[in-house]
């Protein structure tokens, strides 16, 4: 907010520019750390994997925090995307495999795949928009139940079978990469794409000044004639945009979907945006910041993984980053009192 | 023993870019009821918190029975005998009254190892208590089944249940009606003759001048005076508390109604306690003042008008024009802008900057190619707005909340200027807002009236109404009583048409 702007550079601004950020400077010294001790750390494999990554995540998390601005969160983000990518997979099996699920289907470019993936799937962001703008269920309860309803769905069509047999075209979209190395995934491409519209979306953009003033005070918002219900659905439909987005692109990635693909990922991309600096008070938020969440994220992992740690202490480390950095974000605003 | 029950000395507190308290005193005596005064901000609810503990002070001392004291917080101070009644409340409403008055400090019983909540007790004592205060309330009823102000007297009930020798009252009739206030002066009589001291904080110069035996002032932070409060004025309070003379308190009026533009004719809520059959108009360049005790419906009733509230039969014309407004966007697109009673509830967005706040309303004037805001032109808004009502702010990007009541009125008011509405609903614009801001509220609703738009301002001042208005118009229990003109309005013809219940 730049409070700090234009004061002097003291001991007491520093260290409360360290404390405010305590968890990224954390993150940085860990990956120096392990840049030391490993040294393939920094390697053209390893920073192309990070990417490709970071891309699907950080494509979910743009879609959750609008959700989170408005102080509503959306828990059916991982089973959307899950569903997204096992669409996205049967449309894009090739046509000799044998347990091609839609064998009706004709051949079809992955552009088309992808633009039905978005809309179907905007279908469910609107159903959530409507059932928490209208009927004003809690957006806790009412993609809690999304959540459980799309994953039932989701092994209805898929028969509860994996789903494989990808195009090369398909595949490719997700394992290739710009100028022939791995250092600059295809990937990089659309999350770049998703960051800046997300971007000129919540700064440039009435949607956006709306958003943010539904999160800071919903009751002022609509006596200065906001628009509430009608937001609140764009926000949800645009969050399912990006769910089955990040879906086709992790079906890409993985060369393969099933109903477990994106279980957990709500959880992920709520704590990325949090600590990030998406106020689960509502009404504050930046795309800069959730990049910066899904990062420390995503860099936390790799290092304990090149670190040699048991997967399981990953998520102790994950959990704690969690608390803390929602406990330092409080902080900011309780020290104001 | 000093002669004094409680001493502050020399208290200091700085919050981060302000001192709140520089060297502020406050010196109580046992049996008196002692007003402290001062302009919004000028750190009295601070002083306050700096004895109740909620707040730490950062130089000074508390001397109390004699004793230099540490008051480590509320719960510190109500074990020592000092109570508060907050000036916003924190009621819990669906949970019993009895609870809301025990709650933190439940009297217990055993079952041998297990202590548990004894309810019967806790009952007993709340029954105690409320009829000490006058108050009929079942103490096992929600508190949630009561009105605001009678939430506020069960805060009293709550605040004398603790058996305290100090008693902080902050602003304790801003939701109050006339009778209720008398009750509360009552108690407070009753609880001073017992030898409690009661600090009174209010705004309102007469409840002052009649209920306290001493006044203490205070300016930014910075202790003025204490003076005993017999053979005070109004005028004396006021120049010690703003620092100047004020020589007016209302702006000369230059504006002249003309005709009649808009128009209400039977307006019916769809819940029969609240507004009904109403019909009025307002002429162009007009001040039409509301008044009506609490409960006459009359935010209920604007708040209808501007599409917040549902009505089953009704019809709004602005010149002639019949207007569909069911929701606050019809209201706001037929030239109608309203500000609102609670600035924080249902005005500021919070955590939001200046220039936010000041364009929201009307984000469809600063489009580039229909998508793109154009940041240039909202700055170029906001500090057209910032100079033309003065409005005190280091940048456009600050959080609205961090300013001031009085500037973030003129903050809100901006914002419905932007749309340059015909027709201006103010509900209480001066609530919570110092006596010098006041002044200038005034001064933009005049020139309001000037520029020839139609303003109906609901208050419940009786000398703002008074003040200001060309017409006021009266509400009792849902129904508009009558009509009296600006020049022809006092306190008694004004309150018979208040009180006129079917």
């Amino acid at each position: 907010m730049g409070e700090t702007k234009g004061k002097t550079l003291n001991g007491r601004s520093v260290v409360k520019f360290v404390s405010d950020h305590a968890i990224i400077f954390l993150i940085i010294l860990l990956a120096l750390y392990t840049w030391a001790n490993s040294q393939n750390f920094m390697s053209r494999d390893n920073v192309g994997n990070l990417i490709s990554n970071v891309a699907p995540r950080f494509i979910i998390a743009c879609g959750v925090s609008g959700c989170l601005i408005t102080k509503g969160t959306d828990l059916s983000a991982g089973r959307q995307v899950g569903l997204a990518a096992c669409l996205a997979a049967m449309m894009q099996q090739t046509l000799d495999y044998s347990a091609r699920v839609f064998d009706w289907m004709p051949d079809m470019p992955w552009f088309v795949a992808l633009l039905i993936t978005l809309v179907v799937m905007a279908i469910f962001g609107a159903i959530n928009g409507c059932v928490i703008a209208f009927l004003k269920v809690p957006p806790f309860i009412a993609t809690l139940g999304m959540q459980t309803l799309v994953y039932g769905l989701c092994q209805i069509i898929t028969g509860n079978q994996p789903i494989g047999g990808f195009k090369e075209s398909y595949r490719a979209l997700a394992s290739g990469n710009f100028f022939g190395n791995r250092f600059v995934p295809y990937l990089l491409l659309p999350a770049l794409l998703v960051g800046l519209f997300m971007w000129f979306l919540y700064n440039k953009t009435r949607h956006g000044k709306y958003m943010y003033a539904i999160g800071g005070n919903e009751n002022a918002a609509q006596v200065a004639g906001v628009n509430v219900p009608a937001t609140l659905i764009r926000i949800y439909i645009l969050a399912s945009v990006m769910y089955a987005l990040a879906g086709f692109l992790i079906g890409s990635k993985a060369g393969g979907a099933s109903t477990a693909t994106g279980t957990g990922y709500e959880l992920e991309a709520i704590a990325a945006c949090t600590i990030g600096g998406v106020s689960v008070n509502g009404g504050v938020g930046k795309v800069s910041g959730i990049l910066v969440g899904v990062l420390v994220f995503e860099v936390l992992k790799i290092c304990l993984q090149f670190l040699r740690f048991d997967p399981a202490y990953t998520y102790i480390a994950q959990g704690l980053v969690i608390i803390v950095a929602v406990a330092l974000d409080l902080r900011k605003y309780l020290a104001k009192k | 023993m000093s002669e004094y029950r409680l001493e502050m000395r020399g208290v200091v507190k700085t919050f981060p870019g302000v001192k709140a308290l520089d060297h502020a005193q406050l010196n109580l005596r046992p049996g008196t009821v002692h007003a402290l005064m001062g302009e919004n901000g000028a750190g009295k609810s601070t002083l306050m918190k700096c004895m109740f503990g909620i707040y730490h002070m950062d130089e000074g001392e508390v001397i109390y029975e004699g004793e230099k004291v540490q008051i480590k917080g509320p719960l510190d101070a109500l074990n020592r005998g000092i109570a508060m009644v907050h000036q916003e409340l924190q009621p819990i409403p669906e949970r019993s009254i009895g609870e809301n008055i025990y709650v933190g400090r439940y009297p217990t019983k055993k079952y041998g190892p297990v202590t548990v909540i004894d309810h019967a007790k806790m009952y007993e004592d709340a029954a105690a208590v409320l009829k000490e205060v006058h108050l009929n309330f079942d103490p096992r009823a929600k508190l949630g089944s009561l009105s605001v102000s009678q939430m506020q007297l069960v805060e009293i009930a709550k605040a004398v249940s603790a058996d305290c020798k100090v008693l902080i009252l902050d602003e304790p009739t801003s939701s109050l009606t006339a009778a209720e206030v008398e009750a509360l002066f009552t108690i407070v009589n009753e609880l001073r003759e017992k030898g409690v001291s009661i600090v009174y904080i209010s705004h309102k110069m007469d409840e002052i001048l009649r209920i306290s035996d001493e006044v203490t002032i205070m300016r930014d932070g910075q202790y003025i005076g204490t003076w005993e409060s017999k053979g005070l004025t109004t005028d004396f309070i006021i120049t010690k508390m703003v620092g100047r003379e004020l020589s007016n308190l209302y702006p000369q009026r230059e504006n002249v109604p003309g005709e009649v533009v808009f128009e209400v004719e039977d307006f019916t809520s769809i819940n029969p306690k609240s507004f009904r059959h109403a019909s009025f108009n307002v002429r162009k360049g007009e001040i039409l003042g509301v008044a009506g005790l609490v409960g006459a419906q009359r935010t209920e009733l604007m708040e209808g008008l501007f599409g917040l509230r549902s009505h089953t039969t009704g019809k709004i014309t602005y010149q002639g024009r019949e207007l569909r407004i069911t929701q606050p966007k019809d209201a706001i697109n037929s030239g109608i802008a309203m500000l609102t009673e609670d600035r924080r509830a249902t005005g500021i967005l919070g955590v939001l900057s200046i220039a936010d706040n000041v364009s929201i309303a009307s984000l469809n004037q600063y489009l580039i190619g229909g998508i793109m805001l154009d940041d240039g032109k909202i700055e170029k808004l906001v500090q057209d707005n910032v100079a033309k009502l003065s409005i005190k702010t280091p940048s456009s990007k600050t959080q609205i909340q961090s300013l001031s009541g009085g500037n973030q009125q003129k903050v809100l008011i901006s914002r419905w200027l932007a749309n340059d509405p015909d027709v201006f609903i103010l509900d209480e614009p001066t609530r919570g807002i110092d006596v010098g801001a006041k002044y200038e509220i005034y001064c933009i609703i005049a020139e309001l009236a000037k520029q020839g738009k139609s303003v109906i301002m609901i208050s419940s001042e009786m000398s703002e109404l008074i003040g200001m208005s060309d017409r006021i118009m009266v509400m009792c229990d849902g129904r508009v009583t009558g009509f009296i003109d600006g020049q022809e309005a006092n306190q008694e013809n004004i309150m018979a048409l208040a009180t006129q219940f079917e």
